[in-house]
């Protein structure tokens, strides 16, 4: 068991901190919406989802001729994450008007949005598996819960070799691309209009509303950047797997939703320490235990972090990100 | 005000509880006959059980259609009595299957089942088809335990996981001369099942195992491919679904890992080549009791049968569906006979010995069928050919 | 218009809310009588070919209809009484379910004996799980209890000495108590072909917890629940201990569903680990909150809705699930307290909190019905 954890100590840091780099970009889209709205957005998982479609979508329509490295690679990775965050915003926006606007007018008990938020996923989900897989990709209709595949578009190579810490491209390009995100959404947040707007939101709504601030536009603008989130972690997952399919939001949604927790709800940079923590235990806990103890691994390692420090690692919300 | 509420009220239970009990109260429990006294029906029900509309459909819809085929085969030639096959989509839910099966017995009054498909679902209908006295036959329940209830009606056209991961454990061992395998799986029933036959098979040669358990829900399957990595084995075994096969064998490849990749029935799909995406698919080799051959080179019977098969579904024949027909096949038998009872053609079916496509169609007493072949096929871009039987089959 | 029809909907199920609070005790009595009579008189084949026309009535009414409406009692004392969000209730059915299997298959207990050590075995890992997470917020306590759910599924997948993903096969049925036999049925015989023997079995179980659960509804147990429930800080100002009686709530939901688990199994004989997913969860949390959360007949209706409804309309295939979710958002948007809440609970909305409180960017008052005054 130890001897297991020794010899793949440096893979599963690299892998660890690579797959919680894509937890943490999900996890965003929940820890805002649950900054504002203290409402578990159980769709944001399909919000991801749809994002895997349309970049997978557009990888297939544009067409490689042959798989990409360097510059070219991170040049379509960029436009597949721009084509993701627009598509995954939008829905998120719409989700929004249809599943949870409709409950905040009538002042609805937050149990109430949740089984909302819920039935919205499962919805997407058949959606997706139903109607709109099949008919992108031209199958029969059983074959809209198959995996969809992309064209092999990303040349995979070690970028950094030093004897057992190997770092692929694909793997850095994740991290990287996270940690960009995350520097941004906090400009964002710290420096803009929107961002004041956002932060008083989340405080108090009754006074940001008595101080001009527009609440729908700012729950709009909530969603919509979570969403755009999750569709730039859809491109970054997409280079990784370079497949999806409708089912996957699931498994991720409730470990980004973990790792939100993990870090602080309400707590930007505690998404990203959450997801990459989240992603660390689950490689560390493979490795010393065995595959099938990873849920219950990461499940176990919240409880204990929850019970010593009640409101996450780093505990701060939304509203009191230093200005 | 209060009073008349009350007699309201009462009056209201009284009618209804009335009208309840007229309705209410009558049974027939356990009936399986269908077609009385005198002379054969013109039509007996046959059921079709299985995931028709779920993930696994995949593996469900083409032995329906393989039974499709021979009943409406059966059916041209107007015969005494036509068969008519009654789907029942259990989703491969057991508790959805339950209901159906109480459905089918009670109300259709089927004669026989094809199915279930799937050996979750087969353990908590099996015990009800036992009392209803239906005979079922399966084309791809592969679980060991399923043949070793002491159920009288229950039959399946292929070998079980014992012989299928004893005849793939043995080949890694013969053809690949492996010293060092490792054995992952899903840990799902058949996943496993199939995983710890071949793990024993591989072992009783004289090879070392080792393991990981990978989640069939989850798309990242880095720490088992950091396992695989420096235990640098011969040969892989995969115990699973060509779903999460496919993104295995990507994974493994693109780490660097190119030891040979096996598993069993569940992946012979070209999705597993898709999956794996590109050549990482080349060389990988599935075994399975079951015998498809698109082509038609194994014998004419198999080449009439895909011939039929893609004029009819304008598809080739894909995983189990020579076992459908087969399956249904057998049935059709039995009815030609004239057995055309439940009880009758379960009797029937204790003495059959038909040629089928895939195999002589005969069962044993515990409903296996006799003689159980493992035959394997290696991928090479993007679909599948059979390499030959497990047992004397070479790879290039 | 359409929310001209939603408010006549709504104030006809209040209507009859109201009918029902002001008549008296004898009239409550009799409508008891003829619905347990006419839940015996229930699984009949003229009831069965309109209710569910295309599977079998009489099992549809044990599993899912009969199962739901019992776990949904049970999950009911723990969101709707003492509010508390848990959405890892299957772990309780689940850890009921190999309760049975194990002792029925391996020891050779009585059907009876294991129902006993299932509902304590149960109410004992409700304890377990409540110690310490309960001091958790609310929506805290939602992920750590869903993962409490999938911890309960992956070590029963993972231990190969209760099956693994085999699961444990030839659970035996409960005794056969006596062979008498009424209008053509057996109702104390268990076997394999008739579910009804099962169905009577659960409907007596379902009494029992109505009865037991009503009592405590109007206890000091419940008074306090619903004080925790209404602001949990005041009431510990009041000196209720908060905790204590949180984690009675998980432990006596937890028996409830550890009681409908050892049931469920005595009569699949088989189960497996894949038999208790979150997804059974969120439905049973779906049917409470649909029906009406906090109030016993609204759960019940709830629970039967979401059980019945996907059986009854199996002809929509594919599309069974699809209409489910749309149908769980439609209802939350046009009757968010449920089908037949309690008039407390509509009290406590109409003050823009209760139960798990008000969803966030709120403006002004949040009276149903009212927009948002600011922010259009």
């Amino acid at each position: 068991m130890f001897e297991n954890f020794i010899n793949q100590f440096w893979p599963a840091t690299v892998d660890g901190i690579s797959l919680g780099a894509i937890y943490a970009l999900i996890a965003l889209g929940y820890t805002m919406v649950y900054g504002v709205l203290r409402l578990i957005n159980f769709a944001h998982s399909e919000i991801f989802m749809i994002g895997t479609i349309a970049a997978l979508y557009a990888i297939t329509t544009i067409g490689v001729s042959a798989p990409l490295a360097g510059i070219s690679l991170i040049g379509m990775l960029v436009l597949l994450a721009a084509i993701g965050a627009v598509v995954s915003g939008s829905a998120a926006m719409a989700l929004e008007y249809v599943a949870y606007r409709p409950l905040r007018r009538r002042g609805s008990s937050r149990l109430a949005a949740l089984i909302s938020a819920i039935g919205a996923s499962i919805f997407l989900q058949q959606l997706f598996a139903l109607l709109v897989i099949p008919k992108l990709f031209h199958r029969r209709q059983e074959g809209g819960r198959l995996p969809v595949q992309a064209p092999n578009w990303v040349q995979r190579g070690d970028v950094i070799s030093i004897g057992d810490f190997v770092v692929r491209n694909d793997k850095l390009l994740i991290v990287v691309g996270a940690v960009l995100m995350m520097v941004v959404l906090d400009q964002v947040v710290r420096r803009t209009k929107l961002g004041r707007g956002i932060r008083a939101t989340a405080q108090d709504a009754e006074t940001a509303v008595l101080m001009g601030v527009n609440i729908d536009r700012i729950v709009t603008a909530t969603f919509a950047i979570g969403g755009a989130m999750a569709g730039i972690a859809a491109a970054l997952y997409l280079m990784r797997f370079e497949s999806t399919d409708y089912f996957v939001g699931f498994l991720l949604g409730i470990k980004a939703f973990t790792a939100a927790v993990l870090g602080g709800i309400g707590n930007l940079r505690g998404a990203l320490v959450g997801g990459f923590t989240l992603g660390l235990i689950e490689l560390y806990g493979s490795a010393l235990f065995g595959s099938e103890w990873r849920d219950v691994v990461a499940f176990s390692v919240l409880v204990l972090v929850l019970m010593f420090r009640p409101t996450g690692i780093l505990g701060e919300s939304l509203q009191r990100t230093r200005a | 005000m209060r009073h008349a509420f009350s007699r309201g009220l009462v009056a209201a239970a009284a009618a209804s509880t009335l009208i309840l009990s007229a309705c209410g109260g009558n049974n027939s429990s356990g009936g399986s006959s269908s077609g009385g006294g005198g002379g054969q029906p013109a039509s007996v029900k046959i059921g079709f059980m299985g995931d028709l509309t779920g993930e696994n459909s995949g593996i469900v819809i083409p032995p329906k259609n393989g039974a499709t085929m021979a009943i409406d085969q059966y059916n041209a030639t107007s015969p005494k009595t036509k068969i008519q096959l009654v789907p029942y989509d259990s989703q491969a839910a057991p508790e959805q299957a339950t209901a159906l099966a109480q459905q089918a017995i009670n109300q259709d009054k089927i004669v026989g089942l094809i199915g279930p498909a799937f050996s979750g679902e087969s353990q908590q209908v099996g015990p009800i088809l036992e009392e209803g006295k239906i005979p079922s036959i399966s084309p791809s329940a592969t679980n060991v335990t399923l043949s070793e209830k002491g159920w009288k009606f229950w039959h399946r056209i292929l070998p079980g996981d014992r012989i299928q991961g004893t005849g793939i454990g043995e080949f890694i061992a013969r053809a690949l001369n492996a010293k060092k395998v490792f054995v992952i799986h899903d840990n799902q029933d058949y996943s496993k099942g199939i995983a710890d036959f071949v793990t024993a098979a591989v072992k009783g040669k004289g090879a070392t195992v080792s393991t990981d358990v990978i989640d069939p829900k989850a798309t990242d399957y880095s720490s088992t491919v950091n396992k695989v990595k420096p235990a640098a084995p011969d040969a892989i075994f995969y115990g699973g679904y060509y779903a999460q096969a496919g993104r295995l064998l990507k994974q493994l490849r693109e780490a660097g890992v190119t030891a040979r990749f096996l598993s069993g029935d569940g992946s012979l799909d070209p999705g597993l080549a898709k999956g794996a995406g590109g050549t990482n698919a080349d060389g990988a080799i599935v075994g399975c009791p079951c015998l498809v051959d698109p082509t038609g080179t194994s014998n004419e019977k198999s080449k009439k049968f895909a011939e039929d098969y893609k004029a009819k579904f304008n598809a080739a024949p894909a995983i189990y569906s020579a076992e459908g027909y087969d399956s249904a096949t057998a049935f059709i038998e039995a009815i030609k006979a004239g057995n055309t009872t439940a009880e009758k053609i379960n009797d029937y079916l204790k003495t059959i010995d038909v040629q089928g496509v895939t195999k002589t169609i005969k069962f044993g007493d515990n409903g296996e069928p006799a003689g159980g072949d493992v035959f394997v096929y290696q991928f090479k871009g993007g679909s599948y050919t059979l390499l030959g039987n497990s047992k004397d089959a070479k790879v290039s | 218009m359409v929310s001209r029809t939603r408010d006549q909907i709504g104030s006809g199920l209040d209507g009859v809310r109201g009918l029902w609070a002001r008549a008296p005790r004898s009239a409550r009595w009799v409508v008891y009588l003829a619905l347990v009579v006419g839940a015996v008189l229930l699984p009949s084949r003229s009831i069965g070919s309109f209710m569910t026309p295309e599977s079998d009535w009489p099992t549809v009414l044990f599993y899912p209809i009969g199962i739901y409406i019992l776990l949904a009692i049970g999950l009911n004392v723990v969101v709707g009484q003492a509010g508390l969000l848990d959405l890892g209730y299957v772990a309780f059915f689940a850890i009921g379910g190999y309760m049975m299997a194990v002792l029925g298959t391996k020891l050779h207990w009585d059907f009876w004996e294991i129902l006993l050590v299932g509902v304590l075995a149960s109410a004992l890992s409700g304890v377990v799980l409540g110690a310490p997470t309960l001091r958790l917020r609310g929506d805290y306590l939602a992920i750590v209890t869903l993962g409490f759910g999938e911890i309960v599924r992956k070590i029963a997948e993972n231990t190969d000495s209760i099956g693994g993903p085999r699961g444990i096969a030839g659970i035996p049925h409960p005794p056969t108590l006596s062979q008498f036999e009424i209008f053509g049925v057996r109702p104390l015989r268990y076997g394999v072909l008739d579910p009804r023997p099962y169905y009577y079995l659960l409907v007596a179980l379902i009494v029992v917890v109505i009865i037991f659960a009503k009592r405590l509804e109007n206890s000091r147990v419940g008074r306090a629940w619903a004080a925790i429930r209404e602001d949990e800080d005041a009431a510990e100002l009041m000196g209720v201990p908060t905790f204590r009686f949180k984690l009675a709530a998980f432990a006596i939901g937890a028996s409830i569903g550890g009681a409908t688990g050892v049931v469920w199994a005595g009569k699949v004989i088989s189960i497996i680990p894949a038999n208790f997913p979150f997804i059974l969860s969120a439905t049973i949390l779906a049917a409470v909150v649909l029906g009406g959360s906090g109030n016993i007949p609204g759960v019940m209706l709830g629970a039967f809705l979401i059980a019945w409804l996907p059986e009854r309309f199996r002809g929509l295939q594919d599309y069974r699930v699809l209409a489910f979710g749309a149908v769980l958002v439609l209802m939350m948007a046009l009757r968010p307290e449920g089908l037949l809440p309690s008039r407390r609970r509509k009290a406590e909305f109409a003050e823009g909190g209760g139960g798990m409180g008000s969803l966030g960017a709120e403006v002004g008052s949040a009276r149903a019905g009212e927009p948002a005054a600011v922010g259009q």
